[in-house]
């Protein structure tokens, strides 16, 4: 349940579901989020679920802060499931020209890179929230043992499809971009497809995500 | 290549297409976008007789060189614009908010935005563009929109599929005033930092830094202390918002921003302000002003009005 709204600015609803980052609070803000998107309110121009809260951004021509939040207090959020999950399983390709980073992580961590690979590779994850560029999954929760801090100083460019870790989390870069997170490999599945109106990203919020291991020779005739 | 067109002879330092934006995207991790400064743009399309949201050619200091070819076309500039119209014999200075012919060969050079950042180029007609969820928006960051997903390049060109029925002639008297006090509301975090540093915030003059761009806008001056935690756990943003990272130096998210954010919020530019925000070039000085809730909505209404007004006044 939401647990507080405040606005952010003059054009937007802050919903709190809590402080605690798990998959119920955030399968809370989810079916916010789907229930919200059905209603097809035409003064929301954009939800935004993350962990643990939904921010609500309005046209402050149609409608206010005190009249939206009215509205959404007095939604009737169904408690059925209904989120559709899918599971997704993605590729990864962890030669050494791709994990750009397992040696700092195997000392970050203290574990030999074949152990970090199968706590990996073991794992299923969790979608939480997909954003910061168009598509990027973010993905948890890694066991307490392969939790590393984002790199000191963080990388001007990250190839594209690099598969990295930071915290609690594992996410992967859809377009090449800035970023400070721990890479130890590369996926060459698509996972954002602009030409795909209806819905561009793979994995959505909701969805699980299992990570499979290729070889370089896969990798390189990988054909989706 | 159509009958009528524009060849890009210089294409300016960053030249896009934009229109309104797109909407309920954020979830996909896909921004606005749009016309940074939304009065001049709207200003820009119907100076030409066009629908005011129509696409329309947005430059950011040294706009482009364009060479025209085919039937007479109206053009208008929206901002503060220092431009030329070079005509067979002759070269004319351009004014702003004037609606224009050009003939074929004719060339528009449009030479610097003057003490600011962004101006507009509408086009009397329809442009031949691509539209990726029901707008033109180019966000060069996700590859989206009008020309691929990329900013206008040099020797590219720009086809004109149907020019508007009859040429229009159209002017507005309209000064931009600039200004340097930008009204914040409070952000969700501001309690993160210290009485100091939300002293600083409120009162200093801060100085826009040349890392500034249509994502975002880096400020520097005296730094803003935090004392509770200088990341939050990653949540969504809007434009705007004025986060603190670690170094103590405010970022404002513009429109092509990430739209998830780790740092803390210690204000939001409020929406009558974001027009003029986006208009202070690097180097100029800004001073953040707090304004209440109601205070905040009652100037956007009188933003709002304004823009209607002037809108009207062109006819």
């Amino acid at each position: 349940m939401i647990k507080n709204i405040l606005n952010l600015g003059d054009a937007a609803l802050y919903c709190d579901f809590g402080k605690e980052v798990n998959k119920e609070t955030n399968t809370q803000v989810i079916r916010y989020f789907k229930s919200i998107q059905k209603e097809n309110i035409s003064s929301i121009n954009n939800l935004s679920p993350s962990y643990n809260k939904l921010i609500i951004s309005f046209d402050l021509k149609k409608t206010n802060f005190k009249d939206l939040k009215k509205i959404i207090e007095n939604l009737n959020i169904t408690n059925e499931d209904n989120l559709k999950n899918k599971t997704i399983e993605v590729p990864v390709c962890c030669d050494e020209n791709f994990a750009l980073d397992i040696v700092r992580l195997e000392k970050k961590l203290n574990l030999k890179r074949e152990k970090i690979y199968e706590n990996f590779f073991s794992k299923e994850f969790f979608c939480y929230m997909t954003g910061f560029i168009a598509g990027m999954p973010f993905l948890g929760d890694l066991s307490e043992n392969m939790r590393a801090k984002r790199l000191e100083t963080p990388r001007v460019k990250v190839p594209k499809g690099s598969v990295a870790l930071t915290e609690q989390f594992a996410n992967i870069y859809t377009f090449e971009s800035p970023g400070g997170w721990n890479v130890i490999g590369n996926s060459p599945l698509t996972i954002f497809d602009s030409s795909k109106e209806t819905n561009p990203n793979l994995i959505n919020p909701g969805d699980i995500v299992l990570f499979k291991e290729i070889s370089k020779k896969q990798y390189e005739n990988y054909n989706e | 290549m159509s009958k009528n067109y524009f060849q890009v002879i210089r294409a300016g330092i960053n030249t896009t297409f934009q229109d309104e934006g797109r909407k309920n995207l954020y979830h996909v991790g896909i921004p606005f976008s749009g016309a940074m400064d939304k009065r001049n743009y709207l200003l820009s399309n119907k100076l030409v007789g066009n629908e005011i949201n129509s696409p329309a050619l947005e430059f950011a200091y040294q706009g482009p060189l364009l060479k025209y070819f085919g039937n007479k076309i109206n053009i208008a500039i929206a901002g503060e614009v220092n431009f030329k119209i070079k005509k067979k014999d002759i070269i004319i200075d351009g004014n702003c908010y004037q609606s224009l012919n050009l003939e074929n060969g004719d060339e528009v050079d449009i030479l610097s935005t003057n003490k600011s950042v962004y101006g507009y180029l509408a086009i009397g007609g329809q442009i031949d563009l691509k539209y990726q969820w029901s707008s033109c928006s180019t966000n060069t960051k996700a590859i989206i929109g009008a020309n691929d997903g990329k900013k206008l390049e040099n020797e590219q060109v720009i086809n004109i599929s149907k020019l508007n029925n009859q040429s229009v002639e159209r002017k507005l008297d309209y000064i931009n005033t600039k200004i340097e006090n930008i009204r914040i509301i409070k952000g969700t975090n501001f309690d993160y930092f210290s009485d100091k540093g939300k002293k600083i915030f409120l009162e200093k003059e801060f100085i826009v830094s040349k890392l500034t761009d249509r994502m975002g806008m880096r400020l520097e001056g005296p730094k803003i202390e935090n004392v509770i935690d200088t990341n939050i756990k990653s949540e969504g943003l809007i434009k705007g918002v004025i986060q603190v990272p670690a170094d103590g130096n405010p970022i404002v998210m513009l429109s092509d921003h990430g739209t998830i954010g780790g740092y803390p919020k210690i204000g939001v530019v409020i929406s009558a302000d974001y027009d003029k925000l986006v208009q202070l070039s690097p180097g100029s000085k800004i001073k953040f002003k707090q304004v209440d809730l109601s205070s905040a909505e009652n100037l956007f209404k009188l933003y709002d009005l304004e823009t209607q007004n002037l809108i009207s006044q062109i006819e």
